[in-house]
């Protein structure tokens, strides 16, 4: 079996895949992060069956968590594959930190975080906010302190998805991109390396300042959101609030009374952050 | 033989967290794990009750020193027994029997 290892932010993996490539891929795009000496969990890459490791090969997606009905993907989708077997490990297993499903940047140590459901842009805005003067701090977790309430960052490679892909290619030099993976099960799905200096300061935390939950297609708007209802969306945000029982209670409360809040509709990136910036300067 | 009187207490052994965020409150109920998001009047009745067993009527009676219910006292005091049901059978308060 062919492995590599990956630290990202506190989580240390080690993916093991039946298959050459999918490594090499992973290393190449991971090049500027740390290689952990033991890791936190393991997620495997095998094929279906014996003979799917040659004869049109397909990726079961193995690990120290796993879900029993996930369905394989072709050996062309290996990187997706290893993706979601690295946020399952998270989703399923983390307990150091509150889990919310959230992406987030920093500026001036205060950190902007955004929630919302899959196609909301949360992940697109993160990546656009990383490369225009924000440190990207993660698009698909982000991992609160039980103690401190800090945000602390998970910035793996930013999953790319339909429209999205173009409208980064636009801005950012080709060589920082992973191959397109047209027609996977989450539409066309194309990775990018997040900046340098997301890699390099990943160990550093940010208070967070301000939550957005953005909607993408409808005409700009901005509205309050009451602290029950940031409670009760981000205990639907969190895939390991319920396990942290008494902590995670806590953390969240915490949370809620101290981030301001708002939900935010947007019909394209330049109008999202120009929201974005005017809420940052009136609430962070 | 008459019914016996229901009574309801706070019940220590489930220690309570309890935060009010706007018109609701965050209740995570420890020996559950699970948490509570309740309006009005939960949290008032939380905060009247205590750990010595008292009847409906009593509770009413306490929250209407405190909190104005309105005119209609017995509507009230219905209310406030219906909810007291409702928190006794989710473990948030104790319920006896005299």
């Amino acid at each position: 079996m062919h492995e590599f290892r990956v630290q990202v932010g506190p989580a240390a993996f080690r993916i093991g895949s039946a298959w050459a490539r999918p490594i090499q891929m992973l290393a190449e795009l991971y090049r500027a992060y740390p290689t952990p000496a033991i890791t936190d969990y393991s997620v495997r890459l095998e094929p279906v069956s014996p003979m799917r490791r040659y004869l049109r090969p397909s990726v079961a997606i193995k690990g120290d968590y796993i879900l029993p009905d996930a369905a394989p993907l072709p050996l062309t989708q290996a990187l997706l594959a290893a993706e979601m077997g690295m946020n399952l490990q998270m989703a399923l297993g983390w307990r150091r930190h509150l889990l919310l499903h959230a992406s987030a940047v920093e500026k001036d140590g205060k950190a902007l975080i955004m929630t919302g459901e899959s196609g909301s842009g949360k992940s697109t805005l993160a990546a656009l906010l990383g490369h225009a003067g924000w440190r990207f701090m993660g698009d698909e977790f982000v991992l609160l302190d039980l103690a401190t309430g800090e945000a602390v960052p998970f910035p793996r490679l930013i999953s790319l998805k339909n429209e999205a892909i173009a409208a980064m290619q636009k801005r950012i030099s080709a060589d920082r991109f992973g191959p397109l993976m047209a027609g996977t099960p989450k539409g066309d799905i194309r990775h990018l390396v997040p900046p340098v200096d997301a890699v390099q300061a990943m160990a550093i935390p940010a208070r967070p300042a301000l939550l957005l939950f953005p909607s993408f297609g409808f005409e700009a708007a901005v509205r309050p959101v009451a602290f029950s209802e940031v409670f009760a969306r981000l205990t639907q945000a969190s895939t390991n609030y319920v396990p942290l029982g008494e902590d995670g209670f806590r953390t969240l409360t915490r949370f809620v009374k101290d981030v301001p809040a708002r939900a935010i509709d947007y019909r394209n990136g330049d109008e999202a952050q120009a929201l974005v910036h005017s809420l940052w300067r009136e609430l962070a | 033989m008459a019914a016996p009187q229901v009574t309801y207490a706070i019940d220590k052994d489930a220690a309570l967290m309890i935060e009010p965020l706007d018109l609701m409150t965050a209740i995570y109920h420890r020996r559950s794990g699970i948490t509570h998001i309740v309006a009005e009047p939960i949290p008032q009745i939380l905060a009247v009750i205590g750990a010595t067993p008292e009847t409906a009527d009593v509770i009413a009676e306490r929250l209407a020193a405190v909190f104005d219910l309105g005119k209609d006292v017995d509507a009230a005091t219905e209310i406030i027994s219906a909810r007291l049901e409702e928190m006794a059978s989710l473990g948030l308060l104790g319920r006896h029997y005299a």
